[in-house]
């Protein structure tokens, strides 16, 4: 099964490239002013509130935006449904450059990242280090990422020639050919542990999270939500990707995808409650700031669903694009919340991020879909619009 | 009474001299071992908020051997005048305020199962002898993971630094390899703060409830709180005036150590995962599915 794969050609350079290209550089700048003047007059960050949005956006929201090769591949290689192959590569591809983005989030925001790599000395490990697990898994999969798109730029190495770089494509790929299925297995493995795992680090935070976040199913939560998260940034940017470049949209294949995510969100509200139920949290609700955070959590987690379903007719692109949107706010929001929102240390703390790290926040994003749309330009991620009518019709 | 309190802390601080002086690497290692051995060994601090008179001499001292400049948070041209505890103020006393203010002095209170250690990637922060949770700035990435777990809000960090560290209490290590107390102990007019063994300290702090049970609640709050700790304290007035949390005696990082070591079984759990996906995986492609996921093999040799 051959992939119909074709560079969208066109000029890189357009005007919207250029505002995405200088929210990047602005990004870079203070990143260079936050390496030489410290975290203090760069960020809001305090004692109280440690972690900021560069680590509940750009790492724990943004590598759960970035499982859609996780929920791709769960879909493609586990479940054995090759008519969703049109959708992987894309989804490789912001996978890999979400994850590598959370990676360089990382490394500005801790304080003395110039000893990073003890995380790499095994004997110095703590092994009751949540963290410890999520930034060795994170850095592994951010490797198996490029590894899974590393064919598309083989593809065009070995295609270039005769040169030697163009032989050693060519036996590279040969050896990836044989031992992707093991990368591959990796690469759904890593997903899984350390995006429970970003969960899981909120439990030892007891005293300061809201009861309606702490709970021993934190990880469950994590994963359940993740994937659902993951398969709607797919419909999302196959609808924004077919809506910006002019391709056809992959209207049948998120539709059946759209039940799996209903299925998760399903899945994942009857645990939350089922949770705050037996545990008798629920009994304390009020109207105050977290009562309604958590109405407005499960409005968000119920909406794609109602958006669904609704009507005789089968979802269309609007409907699908809505309901993404709406997923893709609840699990955020339901991170934020729990990292940020209604995590509380004390009253004597408050957090708003500061204009440099939004403006970091934004800039990182903004490189993500400048490298996004120079790539899908250049090289043969997408599928083709002549290639792609049969197989909708054919799936 | 007060010969024998003496006595025995000068035993306590010999025991303690001579287990802090084996190197740090092994400090290290006896670490994990120190975490389960009761309290016999333990060091510690007890301070009774019905002694202290708010002088703030345990602040100066603490700032002197530690080597920490004063704080100006705020205009005017006190010396010293901390908000909180911060990256320069290890020690402080606070007060409940109101015409008979009550004092209580706080710092990092050495838990017995300290949640910055368990979630410390690189044993940055880790237990030493005595139970003293001791930091090794060498191996901290800064990534303040200990801020987010402690439950008593304790370590702080240098913001304004370019090479930043975490900043927090550590019993006087130092000072105690020399044979001397902490600091703070050392300079209380009016012993409000002592320091000893653990053991000691419980008996010393049973001792005073038992002699003026008018006086005291009848608590030891730190005796097992949070899985208990090694900074213990005596009060007239609920803890929780005092601005100490009120922690169920469950060690902090119970919870997240349970629900991990259950998730992962020693890392059996995650290596059965894999090698059930991989199996699943190479099943499905010998039946011919995603072949050619890397076509460059097949394509280029097509095209030759």
């Amino acid at each position: 099964m051959p992939h119909n794969t074709r560079p969208l050609g066109g000029p890189i350079l357009t005007d919207s490239f250029r505002i995405v290209l200088f929210l990047s550089l602005t990004a870079f700048a203070i990143v260079l002013w936050r390496l030489i003047a410290g975290l203090g007059p760069t960020t809001a960050l305090s004692d109280g509130y440690p972690w900021g949005i560069w680590i509940a956006f750009d790492v724990v929201t943004g590598t759960a935006l970035a499982c859609g090769g996780y929920a791709v591949a769960i879909m493609c290689y586990v479940l054995n449904k090759g008519q969703y192959h049109p959708l992987v590569r894309p989804a490789i591809l912001t996978s890999a450059l979400g994850y590598t983005i959370a990676g360089v989030s990382v490394v500005i925001d801790v304080g003395r990242y110039w000893l990073l790599y003890g995380v790499f000395m095994p004997w110095r490990w703590n092994m009751n280090s949540v963290l410890l697990e999520v930034a060795l898994c994170i850095t592994a999969y951010i490797f198996v990422l490029w590894i899974e798109f590393s064919p598309v730029f083989l593809h065009r190495l070995a295609a270039s020639g005769t040169g030697r770089l163009a032989d050693a494509a060519r036996k590279i790929s040969r050896f990836l050919d044989r031992g992707l299925v093991f990368i591959l297995a990796l690469g759904l493995l890593l997903p899984t542990m350390h995006q429970s795992s970003l969960g899981s680090l909120m439990l030892v935070a007891g005293n300061k999270l809201h009861g309606f976040w702490h709970t021993p199913w934190l990880p469950l939560l994590f994963l359940s939500s993740c994937m659902a998260m993951g398969y709607a940034i797919v419909a999302f940017e196959s609808l924004l990707g077919s809506i910006s470049f002019r391709r056809p949209a992959e209207t049948k294949m998120l539709r059946s995808l759209a039940k799996v995510t209903i299925g998760l969100q399903l899945s994942f509200l009857a645990l939350r409650f089922l949770d705050l139920g037996f545990s008798g949290k629920l009994s304390g609700f009020t109207f105050d700031k977290y009562g309604i955070l958590l109405i407005i959590e499960t409005l968000l987690f119920l909406a794609p669903i109602f958006i669904l379903i609704r009507g005789r007719q089968p979802a269309g692109n609007a409907r699908l694009f809505l309901a993404a949107v709406f997923l893709l706010f609840a699990g955020g929001l339901y991170r934020f919340d729990t990292y940020l929102i209604a995590f509380n240390p004390g009253s004597e703390w408050s957090y708003f991020p500061s204009i440099s790290e939004t403006l970091v926040t934004l800039g990182f994003v903004a490189t993500e879909v400048a490298i996004y749309v120079a790539l899908v330009k250049r090289f043969p991620v997408l599928t083709g619009p002549e290639a792609n009518e049969p197989a909708l019709s054919g799936a | 009474m007060k010969s024998g309190r003496r006595d025995f802390l000068k035993s306590a601080m010999a025991v303690t001299a001579a287990a802090v002086s084996v190197s740090p690497a092994k400090a290290i290692a006896a670490a994990q071992k120190h975490g389960e051995t009761p309290g016999q060994k333990c060091v510690g601090m007890l301070f009774d908020a019905t002694r202290c008179i708010g002088c703030m001499a345990c602040m100066s001292a603490c700032k002197k051997a530690n080597g920490l400049p004063p704080e100006h948070s705020r205009k005017g041209k006190l010396y010293d005048d901390p908000m909180d505890l911060s990256a320069t103020t290890q020690n402080i006393i606070k007060s409940t305020g109101g015409e008979n203010p009550v004092f209580v002095k706080r710092q990092c209170m050495h838990c017995k199962k300290p949640a910055c250690v368990s979630v410390c990637m690189l044993g940055a922060l880790h237990k030493s002898e005595g139970g003293v949770v001791a930091y090794d700035a060498d191996r901290c990435v800064g990534c303040r993971y200990c801020q987010i777990a402690c439950a008593f809000n304790i370590p702080k960090f240098e913001w304004d630094k370019v090479a930043p560290k975490i900043v927090k209490c550590q019993l006087c290590s130092h000072r105690l390899v020399e044979g001397q107390e902490p600091a703070c102990c050392d300079a209380c007019p009016r012993d409000a703060v002592i320091f000893g063994h653990r053991n000691e300290l419980k008996k010393e702090a049973r001792r005073r409830i038992r002699e003026n049970p008018d006086l005291y609640i009848n608590h030891i709050y730190g005796e097992n709180e949070a899985g208990g700790t090694l900074v213990m304290y005596l009060s007239s007035i609920p803890f929780t005036e005092l601005g100490l949390p009120d922690l169920p005696d469950e060690p902090v990082p119970e919870l997240s150590e349970t629900v991990q070591h259950g998730i992962y079984k020693g890392f059996a759990a995650p290596v059965v995962l894999y090698g059930v996906l991989a199996g699943v995986l190479v099943r499905h492609r010998k039946k011919g599915a995603f072949r050619g996921e890397v076509d460059v093999a097949e394509e280029v040799d097509d095209a030759s």
